[in-house]
């Protein structure tokens, strides 16, 4: 399966998945829906930034915090609707995705260094929240049960399922969007060799920059749907280190740098997650043991994910025949 | 206005608690200055090992510092094989992949502990845990002193391995030029792993000073994972007594933080200081190789 194959096969997939829950009726199913769309949408977030950009961010969670926080602020504490909300939730993950962005590429931290930075980011962002009164400091918020489309809630949680599955679709049209523009290419010069890429005519920091305000405010419109979906927060769920984990390991998982890597990783993540979660009976951190392990294996066995699986298999017909 | 006796004592306190986070980012610094790896498992490591002094406490009756026998030759052995056989093999050539599969590493470990163990927050009491030492106008807990000499201790000991011994030689080697050392007969994956396995012993070494006046749960690697790495950067990737320094500072600053901002905002500091200094010194205050 080249790339294009495998981004038509996630929207077609999409696609299909869109009446599962009205042909089918099931409770577990739409919420697994739901966190297989909310888990790609992030992990595209990141795979714009870091796999198409090569810049590996360890702290997604500063961004799709902002994005739940500014939402549930706004409607509680200023009255401000849902949808308004919603964008300028996407607004804040933008914001804070400048100052990260500027802050560090200013000063040209690669690698490593750009990793742990983005982290102690997302940390400062949870001590805030944890300490802050605005945000409902350690207690968190608590959003009012008011289903409507006019305030993004709905009684029924297919409406949650579409919602989500709509925001999975738009990410993958932007990472389409993104990967055959000359962005995209840009982009993926700077991760292969920077020095060769700025030889070439290419600003790095104006690549780099475009890239983390697009990842950043995709992220934050995940937050923004986990507050309207769970109606909670608190600053763990939103700036933890488990969210930034989430928003790498399904690129990781599925293909770093392709369009459809990031909805195979988190679907297959998801399914090995509700599996062991099932067989150690519920134990928390059960999904979590899987998902590292998973993680090491794919880095020393598979470093293209699963899209590299299928490159692989495709050129070994291809030279077979 | 505080109290300067208050600001003194929080200060001892702090130089307390700095000497131990020292040791656990000497154990981080000693990895990355030699295999050029940050390794995010280092905080479960360590936390695998407060687990191990508890349990021998908890079980076998087994005093925390007498567990330092027990636990160094074990941590030293699981930090070899994880380094050999996992690590090397998968990190390869990219600085992401060795990233990547720490952090892997680290999930695994701390939900396992998560499973097997629970949340629950654990400490133990031992018949010295309240006993006070009177240094100048200060008071400073029993278990805090031992915790800031032994630390101290175990600084030069790692100190003279890494200068002073064939081991450290080799390992300095493989650091400095692969294959010169490669060429001269030194085995440099076993060089590598060992590096790795004095970087968990020393983990093991502070796990043992730290629980008698500290806790343990399956998160507790996470602070310090965190204020280590800080540490290391701050004191420069790489270099000895840049983190012994840094680890010393970060302690005071955290301890000065949290009585003058609160507990909460306190820790604020620590990663105000590490941004910044990412930002504007990424070599560190004594950034020099090792």
């Amino acid at each position: 399966m080249n790339p294009a194959q495998g981004e038509r096969a996630a929207l077609v997939f999409l696609v299909l998945a869109a009446p599962l829950p009205w042909l089918v009726d099931s409770g577990t199913l739409v919420h697994f829906g739901i966190m297989v769309f909310q888990a790609a949408t992030l992990g595209q977030a990141w795979n714009i930034l870091g796999g198409m950009g090569g810049q590996f961010s360890f702290g997604h969670a500063a961004f799709f915090g902002a994005g739940a926080y500014t939402t549930a602020i706004l409607q509680l504490r200023f009255g401000v609707d849902a949808w308004s909300g919603f964008f300028a939730a996407i607004l804040a993950g933008a914001v804070v995705a400048l100052v990260i962005g500027l802050a560090s590429f200013r000063f040209g931290l690669r690698g490593s260094y750009f990793a742990l930075v983005t982290l102690a980011f997302a940390e400062v962002l949870r001590i805030l929240a944890n300490t802050l009164e605005i945000t409902g400091a350690g207690v968190g918020l608590l959003l009012p049960l008011a289903p409507g489309l006019e305030r993004l809630q709905f009684a029924d949680r297919r409406g949650y399922y579409l919602l989500a599955l709509f925001l999975c679709a738009a990410s993958l049209l932007v990472a389409r969007a993104v990967a055959g523009s000359r962005l995209g290419a840009r982009l993926v010069a700077v991760r292969e060799n920077e020095e060769a890429a700025s030889a070439l005519g290419v600003d790095p920091f104006a690549v780099k920059m475009r890239a983390i305000l697009l990842s950043g405010a995709m992220a934050a419109s995940v937050g923004a749907f986990y507050v309207q979906y769970f109606l909670y927060l608190d600053p763990h769920i939103a700036f933890g280190p488990q969210v930034s984990v989430e928003a790498l390991l399904g690129p990781i998982v599925g293909g770093p740098g392709t369009v459809a890597g990031p909805l195979a990783g988190a679907f297959l993540l998801q399914l090995l997650g509700e599996a062991s979660r099932a067989l150690a009976g519920g134990a928390t951190g059960a999904n979590l043991v899987v998902y590292g392990i998973v993680l090491i294996l794919i880095v020393r066995f598979l470093p293209g994910g699963l899209a590299g699986l299928a490159r692989a298999r495709a050129e070994r017909a291809g030279a077979g025949s | 206005m505080v109290d300067p006796s208050i600001v003194a004592a929080s200060a001892l306190h702090g130089l307390a608690t700095g000497a131990v986070y020292a040791l656990v980012a000497l154990g981080l610094s000693l990895v990355y200055g030699v295999l050029h790896i940050v390794n995010f498992a280092h905080g479960s490591l360590l936390m695998l090992a407060l687990y191990g002094v508890y349990f021998l406490h908890e079980r076998l009756g087994l005093d925390p510092y007498l567990a330092l026998p027990v636990l160094l030759p074990v941590a030293g052995l699981a930090g070899y094989a994880l380094h050999r056989w996992v690590i090397a093999p998968a990190g390869g050539a990219r600085d992401e992949n060795v990233l990547l599969v720490t952090l892997g590493l680290a999930l695994v470990l701390e939900n396992l502990a998560l499973v097997a163990f629970r949340s629950d927050t654990r400490t133990i009491e031992t018949a010295y845990s309240f006993s006070m030492v009177a240094l100048g106008p200060a008071l400073l807990p029993l278990p805090k002193l031992v915790a800031l000499l032994g630390s101290l201790v175990a600084t030069l000991v790692l100190w003279a391995i890494v200068q002073k011994t064939d081991l450290g030689r080799a390992i300095r080697a493989v650091a400095r030029e692969r294959e010169a050392a490669r060429l001269v007969g030194i085995d440099t994956r076993h060089a590598f792993a060992l590096a790795f396995a004095i970087g968990t012993a020393s983990s093991a070494v502070a796990a043992c000073l730290l629980l008698p006046s500290y806790y343990v749960s399956p998160q507790v690697g996470h602070g310090f994972v965190l204020i280590a790495f800080t540490i290391v950067v701050l004191g420069g990737m790489g270099s000895f007594w840049g983190a012994f320094w840094g680890g010393l500072l970060i302690g005071v600053v955290e301890s000065l933080g949290g009585l003058f901002l609160g507990e909460s905002l306190g820790q604020i500091g620590i990663f105000a200081i590490f941004i910044a200094v990412l930002l504007f010194r990424p070599t560190g205050l004594l950034g020099r190789p090792l």
